[in-house]
């Protein structure tokens, strides 16, 4: 099924299509949250208030906005990050600092019964540390370019090629 | 405008992390519609994404979904008058119905794409292989005789697809997904019944390969009392690569379950070893 057609479909209230989608994206989604919030419970929760919350404003998304997919992530970031300034959940702030999705990866257990997943670990395992700060911070945190450029002290003129560069060197191992 | 430079730009990487305006969004969105190229990079940043965000969560998440399910239902029914909720199921159903017919469809379609691409590159290859022959020996009758043999063979894949197409589109055909059991969390498979001829296609390609001396056994089965009756094993799974299982089914089902058994199959199944199962 074509994805403007399931999008359609789901904003027409059709829980058939909101659960291929679901099953489309949920699990990236999760990862995301699971990366900022670092509970199950909490993500878990997360994930399932996210969904409820899309399906609640399905008329908000609209193509010319972005992916479905960016919307969807969007909408995850900010609800994890309420989540842990709301200190429901209190995770140790030191150990936060220094963890990534690239130390969630390379401990998963989940992957190594996939297909495909220890593939995964080992490619992100090569990334060199710069790759995975610039990832982490752009795709997992939600960071505009000059909040990175700030993070990570590097001129706000380089985020926009190092996150290129970075993402094709995983493109180039994933062979996509 | 350079397209090349454009995409090298990084602009795309950041479209799909959420980090543009909205307004460079829609300048974006724009140039995605009017060259294919802009939309393709974005759609392989896309899947890298995915890939990436996926491996790292570090747990079963399928299950959530019901929960939303549940929160969407009764936000629903407390929201709306009991009319409108009749309604509203019956036009559920309605749209059920036709959902099935297209995931049916597009199941189907998605086989053709990938069953034409591999026979393509099979012919490919072939007629590559054809061309070799001819210019190192100019007559070799058996060769030639043997490569004509594979070509009908390829020919006939193609053709046993689209039949399998045609049954996969069939509005009345029953579907039912087998989830994986306690076992085999990972695994899946998907029956395709065919009430009116009494066939069961059944899709077992989210089965690990069995281990030697075990076989995959397909169990119809009845719910109060529990019985079950074998419909059949799953032999040489390795070797049948589309890994569709045509068997008979005349029963009343109301679930199927598979389990591993010993070579040849067990006249009742073994419980622990149950794989997937899914309630039609």
């Amino acid at each position: 099924m074509q994805l403007p057609i399931l999008v359609e479909k789901f904003q027409q209230k059709d829980i058939i299509a909101f659960e291929a989608l679901y099953n489309m994206y949920g699990k990236s989604i999760h990862g995301v949250i699971y990366n900022i919030v670092r509970d199950y419970a909490a993500a878990d929760d997360i994930l399932q208030d996210v969904f409820v919350k899309v399906w609640n404003n399905s008329s908000n998304y609209s193509t010319e906005k972005g992916r479905f997919f960016t919307w969807l992530l969007t909408i995850a970031r900010k609800a994890a990050l309420d989540k842990i300034h709301s200190k429901t959940i209190n995770p140790s702030e030191h150990n936060l600092n220094k963890q990534c999705f690239a130390d969630i990866i390379e401990t998963n257990e989940f992957l190594n019964t996939e297909n495909d997943g220890l593939d995964i670990k080992v490619f992100v395992s090569k990334l060199a540390n710069s790759c995975i700060d610039v990832i982490e911070l752009i795709y997992f945190k939600g960071y505009n370019q000059k909040e990175t450029s700030e993070s990570l002290d590097m001129p706000i003129s380089t985020i926009k090629t190092r996150n290129r560069n970075c993402m094709m060197q995983l493109r180039l191992m994933l062979n996509i | 405008m350079d397209i090349k430079e454009y995409i090298d730009s990084g602009i795309l990487e950041l479209y799909v992390a959420g980090s543009l305006s909205d307004k460079e969004n829609q300048e974006v969105h724009e140039l995605m519609l009017k060259h294919p190229d802009i939309e393709r990079e974005v759609l392989k940043i896309e899947t890298t994404l995915l890939q990436l965000a996926a491996a790292s969560s570090p747990s079963e998440s399928k299950h959530v979904f019901k929960t939303v399910k549940e929160h969407i239902m009764l936000d629903n029914k407390n929201s709306k008058t009991n009319s409108y909720v009749n309604k509203k199921s019956k036009i559920n159903w309605f749209n059920y119905s036709g959902w099935i017919a297209s995931i049916l469809f597009a199941v189907g379609l998605l086989w053709l794409g990938y069953e034409n691409r591999q026979l393509t590159s099979e012919k490919n290859q072939l007629s590559n292989e054809i061309n070799q022959l001819k210019t190192k020996i100019s007559t070799n009758e058996s060769d030639k005789k043997f490569l004509e043999l594979e070509i009908e063979k390829v020919n006939t894949n193609l053709k046993e697809s689209k039949e399998l197409i045609s049954i996969l589109r069939d509005r009345h055909i029953i579907a039912v997904p087998l989830a994986g059991q306690a076992i085999s969390l990972n695994a899946y498979a998907k029956i395709y019944w065919d009430k009116s001829t009494k066939t069961i296609y059944l899709d077992a390609q989210g089965l690990p390969e069995p281990p030697e001396g075990k076989v995959y056994q397909l169990w119809s089965l009845t719910l109060e009392p529990l019985t079950s009756k074998s419909l059949g094993t799953l032999n040489d799974f390795d070797s049948v690569t589309n890994k569709i299982f045509t068997l008979k089914n005349a029963n009343a089902s109301q679930a199927f379950g598979i389990t591993l058994e010993p070579e040849g199959g067990s006249i009742t199944p073994t419980l622990d070893q149950l794989y997937t199962l899914g309630i039609v």
